[in-house]
């Protein structure tokens, strides 16, 4: 048991070592390789490798759009329809959709590699994004549904006496109220996507279509000889800024989005 | 997140407005519903139902990559006796047992420490949760530049405690050391949030009752605070429990996924895109399925049976 002063050295020696290895990278990322070099000498070299890492940021935010707008916009409707509106299959699309969470994406990525190809979605990034989505479904679901439970049902009425249809009331009153939950929902598909690394590893061929993972992986794997290691800690750091960025401005909906529910035993 | 698999699964029944024309609006709103839900119906059954029975058809036929399938019965399950695959099940299950007590034992001390609202737990708080925010090949790229440059900072404090050059990701019990610390450094923030709420949710009252018997902080350690979080960390357990039984990243950036430390996902990619053979990696797929479902349940009854 730790008290006092104790606890605020203990928590600081931590902090410092959950810090280094992002602190190392940095730093070793700015390192030049060969005398005279500069500081950003790592970061050209990077941006000059393979397609470009231009070609590759933009695969990654194109996946990772695909995924965070298939992910809102139907979860929402999805989310709306189970909380709201009585329809026929409704429990069993429910539990279809959560069995997602009990079967791992690893053990269908071998059918969905087939599937893919027969829908003339293999090495595209719509496909790879549409893929990434449905991991984001149950989840999703789940947040969306909760939180239209959530809103009062006054609202709607409200909104319908007012000449509102129900699609009406949905888009101009009640999204509002679900926007915590929408903004939870997009966070978590963004990062999930962003940094997938398996699904585009095997449904992406075309090295123009890699994202920024692959990529890393093909620079660390060195099929050009040697392992560039100052260009491999600037694509670290080039990866996981925008998902430690995004995470320090949003981190209250972050935290909220995956301890919800969590107490529920 | 996978707190959803244990709380109510039936949807309640719809409210709707008590409508003056009930029968046509009641009609309008069913409609309304499909519609609605027809965009995830479309999606869950082409990339996750289709899928599924697809894997199973898949798995009791012969089917190369390139080239026409046929049906060979359960020839393909002769995979699961591959001395390289059941090597893999032994590897993924010594790797998922060192993880989940390591990160479980990290996770709950850093839980402890940062649990009550101080002056700068927010901060530290947030520094132990950040490495959650990078992708996990990010921090296998990472970690591949710690493990294996000389100018690391960990070789450079190995060097300094005169450890000489370490070989981080030499032998099996190396990488498997190596890849554990990197996992607890990606993750113990992630687990220290969940077991914290569930800290948090125990009611102050209960410390107070054990302390006026008397019961000193080991005591209310042991018989208050572990019992009452059992479902807390039941949940953890199944999250980590199935995440290491799926790894992939980590060791297949780490060591190129060779052959000593080949996780059962590794050994599916192998089968099905270096040997090219779907049919065999769809046969694994589907046992490795089969043995995790039998698991969820048995987790889930668990955590069921501890909650109440």
């Amino acid at each position: 048991m730790i008290r006092g002063a104790g606890r605020h050295v203990t928590s600081a020696a931590l902090a410092v070592l959950f810090l280094l290895p992002l602190l190392w990278t940095l730093y070793s990322s700015l390192t030049g390789r060969q005398a005279g070099e500069s500081g950003t000498g790592n970061y050209r070299r990077l941006a000059d490798y393979g397609s470009g890492l231009g070609t590759y940021l933009l695969n990654t935010t194109v996946v990772a759009l695909v995924a965070v707008s298939v992910t809102v916009v139907t979860t929402t409707l999805g989310g709306y329809a189970m909380a709201r509106l009585a329809f026929p299959g409704r429990n069993l699309l429910f539990l279809v959709t959560l069995a997602i969470l009990m079967v791992p994406y690893t053990t269908i990525l071998v059918p969905l590699y087939l599937l893919l190809g027969w829908l003339g979605l293999q090495n595209s990034l719509i496909g790879l994004g549409l893929v990434l989505a449905v991991l984001q479904l149950p989840f999703g679901l789940f947040m969306m549904r909760n939180s239209f439970e959530a809103l009062p049902i006054e609202l709607e009425e409200a909104a319908l006496i007012d000449g509102c249809s129900a699609g009406g009331a949905l888009w101009r009153v009640l999204l509002r109220g679900v926007l915590p939950g929408i903004v939870t929902i997009a966070l978590f598909s963004f990062l999930a996507a962003w940094n997938e690394f398996v699904a585009p590893l095997i449904f992406l061929t075309d090295g123009e279509k890699f994202t920024l993972p692959v990529a890393l992986f093909n620079l660390q794997s060195g099929s050009l000889g040697s392992v560039d290691f100052g260009a491999l800690q600037a694509g670290v750091v080039v990866s996981a800024l925008p998902c430690v960025a995004v995470f320090l401005v949003l981190q209250r909906y972050y935290v909220r989005g995956f301890t919800s529910g969590a107490l529920k035993g | 997140m996978v707190s959803v698999l244990s709380s109510r699964v039936s949807a309640p029944e719809a409210t709707a407005p008590e409508p003056r024309r009930r029968g046509s609006i009641a009609r309008g709103r069913r409609r309304l519903g499909i519609a609605y839900a027809t965009p995830m119906a479309v999606l869950v059954a082409v990339f996750f139902v289709v899928p599924l029975g697809l894997m199973l058809w898949m798995s009791v036929n012969h089917w190369p990559l390139v080239g026409a399938s046929a049906p060979n019965g359960v020839e393909n399950f002769a995979a699961l006796s591959d001395p390289l695959f059941l090597r893999a099940v032994g590897f993924t299950l010594k790797y998922t047992a060192v993880t989940t007590v390591v990160l479980g034992l990290v996770a709950f001390g850093l839980a402890l420490l940062v649990q009550h609202d101080r002056p700068g737990t927010g901060f530290v708080r947030t520094v132990f949760f950040l490495p959650s925010a990078v992708g996990l090949a990010s921090t296998s790229l990472l970690f591949y530049g710690l493990f294996t440059t000389d100018s690391s900072a960990l070789n450079q404090v190995a060097g300094f405690l005169g450890l000489g050059r370490v070989d981080w990701l030499g032998s099996e019990g190396s990488s498997l050391g190596s890849t554990v610390g990197m996992i607890t450094w990606r993750f113990a923030g992630f687990y220290m949030l969940i077991l914290m709420t569930g800290l948090q949710a125990i009611d102050p009252e209960l410390y107070e009752a054990a302390r006026i018997d008397g019961a000193n902080r080991r005591q209310i350690l042991w018989r208050v605070t572990l019992p009452l979080l059992r479902p807390t960390l039941a949940l953890a357990m199944v999250l980590s429990l199935t995440g290491s039984l799926l790894a992939f990243d980590q060791f297949f950036i780490l060591t190129g996924g060779r052959h000593d430390t080949a996780t059962v996902v590794i050994d599916i990619y192998r089968e099905a895109f270096l040997s090219q053979d779907l049919g065999r990696a769809a046969a694994v797929s589907v046992a490795t399925l089969a043995v995790l479902i039998v698991l969820n349940f048995a987790q889930l009854r668990l955590i069921r049976r501890e909650g109440r």
